[in-house]
């Protein structure tokens, strides 16, 4: 029972910061498909950040500036430029899986995988507080400051944030950029404290299912941070129902498990979820 | 003497007259820095390169249905032999085959039945059973565990080997098994194989056989942090964490692939189902300076004779394959 628990635990830390990168991003009206690229991003960045320096610590901060920077320019694109947010997104996704090879083929002459980090290099369990303390900083952020409400309004009624004075585009870039930040910080999870290096595509899926979690959630923090535990339960669960070798169920049925819990919660459970008002959709100033 | 003067000239002339063979090597999505599977196929063919003197080209896929496209741009240019890495290529491999008769192919895990290609297929269980065995006589709660990449048949050849040699030392022994996932992404996610291996480790088993592609290393995380013992497999991965891997079950691909150049250049390029198996030294397990320690003369022993009885026939270790009434 305790092993399923730290397991979900684990397994979740990724997932939330995604997740609530995604929140920041999508509240403010700019859809995020990118969240996938963007971890990879941050777990390439963290991966050689903390190789170079040997210190964790440095190679989160460097996964949350890289995976800024590359929100900037994701900005760049559907903020100035008005691209299409979806087809910008799935771009990126592909960017970031052709980027970082050419980048660990640079840097160390292998196109797959970075060289692994030894254990005192890497996070022991640091990553898990940080998820949940950046979800209660993102609740309170939403509910008691200026900045929350300025979010919404850019996601629900630009138009009224802007009579107010306040720059759309700008709370938009800098809701991206931090969305992105945060997304990368769940990728620099993958790397530097579940496992030991990057590895290639290592967020297999993750980005979409913190995706799922954000839909699931309702755009909201504490809902969506539930959500992500729950797709950690079930993968924890069925880890430990994997292993009952007498069990008449094909295993093919069990890697289905969360999956098919997502869409029966989706369908059933949560009622409606309604996205921000002007998701999608760019705004002129 | 004269032998060898006529294989020295031989040699040179082929170097020297021909154009260079150019060789195509198509890895799986591992890719050649999984430190397992491609890599020991990369290894194989980059050691051709520079003791044969090809032209090697080696692409890593990241899309299975790129894989037939690549194949054929290969054979459409002026490569001469074209190898495909993994099992996930077979059909790929046998349309560009099929539309490429003058070429030459080569398969690695999987049986293309044309005239113009190789199969090179091992005997995974054989070498897994070894592994097993070793694994009981290394366990000391008797709890042993496995964890596979993608739920494939393959590597059920490998896990079905590997249970029946465990069972051989002890018939006691509790197994868990599990897998990573049903997609091809499970060879690249060692956040979930590290996960498998803690919730193993976690429930008393201290020996985990890994076959699991690039996921592998994150099963080596868990036995670093756990201080057990973890089983490597198709490379020898001794070295990675060295005194936590008990061994690594060979799978020398490496060794198919070089045998396939070499073969071709000299013009002796055989098609059809070439089989690596313990006799031949296609599959076998790992001692060197990193796991000398963890390995006693006494268990080597047991080993050597387990392994002479399998070459000989005495012991048949059952194959999922064939249980499953696939060649």
């Amino acid at each position: 029972m305790m092993l399923i628990f730290l397991s979900t635990l684990r397994m979740s830390t990724p997932l939330l910061f995604a997740a609530i990168g995604g929140m920041f991003c999508e509240r403010s009206g700019v859809i995020n498909i990118a969240l996938e690229g963007f971890m990879l991003f941050g777990a390439f960045f963290a991966a050689a950040f903390t190789i170079a320096t040997g210190n964790p610590w440095l190679g989160l901060a460097g996964a949350l500036a890289g995976g800024a920077a590359f929100g900037l320019l994701y900005g760049l694109f559907v903020i100035q430029w008005r691209i299409n947010q979806v087809v910008a997104g799935t771009a990126f996704n592909f960017l970031a899986m052709g980027l970082i090879p050419f980048a660990l083929k640079i840097l160390y002459g292998s196109t797959g995988a970075s060289p692994s980090i030894p254990i005192e290099q890497r996070f022991q369990i640091f990553p898990v507080f940080g998820a949940w303390g950046i979800t209660a900083f993102a609740w309170f952020v939403l509910r008691y400051t200026p900045y929350g409400l300025w979010l919404s309004f850019a996601g629900e009624n630009p138009e009224a944030l802007d009579a107010a004075g306040i720059s759309v585009r700008g709370v938009r870039y800098s809701a991206v950029m931090i969305g992105s930040a945060l997304a990368a910080a769940g990728g620099a999870s993958l790397s530097i404290f579940l496992s030991s290096g990057y590895a290639r595509n290592m967020s297999a899926g993750r980005g979409f299912m913190a995706l799922a979690a954000l839909i699931f959630g309702k755009w909201r923090p504490i809902p969506a941070a539930l959500a992500c535990l729950f797709f950690a339960f079930m993968e924890a669960l069925q880890i430990s129902a994997q292993n009952i070798t007498e069990l008449p169920i094909p295993a093919e049925f069990i890697q289905c498990l969360p999956y098919l819990a997502t869409m029966i919660a989706l369908a059933g459970f949560v009622g409606s979820s309604k996205p921000p008002k002007q998701l999608g959709n760019a705004f002129p100033r | 003497m004269i032998k060898l003067l006529s294989i020295l000239l031989s040699v040179f002339t082929l170097n020297a007259g021909a154009a260079p063979l150019k060789v195509a090597l198509v890895l799986d999505k591992g890719g050649k820095d999984d430190k397992s599977f491609n890599a020991a196929a990369f290894a194989g063919a980059t050691k051709a390169q520079s003791e044969l003197g090809i032209t090697l080209k080696a692409v890593e896929t990241t899309d299975d249905t790129a894989v037939e496209n690549t194949m054929r741009s290969f054979a459409g240019k002026d490569f001469d032999l074209i190898i495909g890495i993994g099992f996930a290529q077979a059909e790929a491999l046998r349309k560009a085959a099929t539309a490429f008769p003058a070429k030459h192919f080569a398969i690695v895990d999987a049986d293309v039945n044309l005239p113009n290609v190789r199969s090179l297929l091992f005997e995974e269980h054989q070498g897994s059973y070894l592994v097993g065995a070793l694994s009981a006589m290394a366990s000391k709660t008797g709890k042993i565990g496995f964890i596979g990449g993608m739920d494939v048949p393959l590597i059920r050849r490998f896990q079905m080997g590997f249970v029946a040699g465990v069972k051989k030392v002890n018939p006691k022994a509790m197994l868990s098994t599990n897998y990573v996932g049903v997609t091809s992404d499970s060879w690249n996610n060692p956040a979930k194989s590290k996960e498998l291996a803690l919730t193993q480790y976690g429930a008393g088993t201290d020996v985990i056989f890994a076959a699991a592609g690039a996921s592998n290393s994150g099963v080596f995380d868990a036995a670093e942090e756990k201080k057990v013992f973890v089983i490597g497999v198709d490379s020898n991965q001794n070295w990675v964490k060295p005194g936590r891997v008990l061994t690594s079950m060979l799978k020398r691909v490496d060794l198919a692939v070089y045998a396939a150049i070499q073969d071709s250049i000299k013009g002796k390029f055989t098609a059809g189902a070439e089989r690596f198996g313990l006799k031949n030294h296609g599959v076998d397990f790992a001692v060197d300076q990193y796991n000398q320690a963890l390995i006693t003369p006494e268990m080597q022993k047991k080993l050597e004779a387990l392994k002479a009885e399998i070459i000989a026939g005495k012991i048949v270790v059952p194959d999922y394959y064939k249980l499953n009434g696939k060649k």
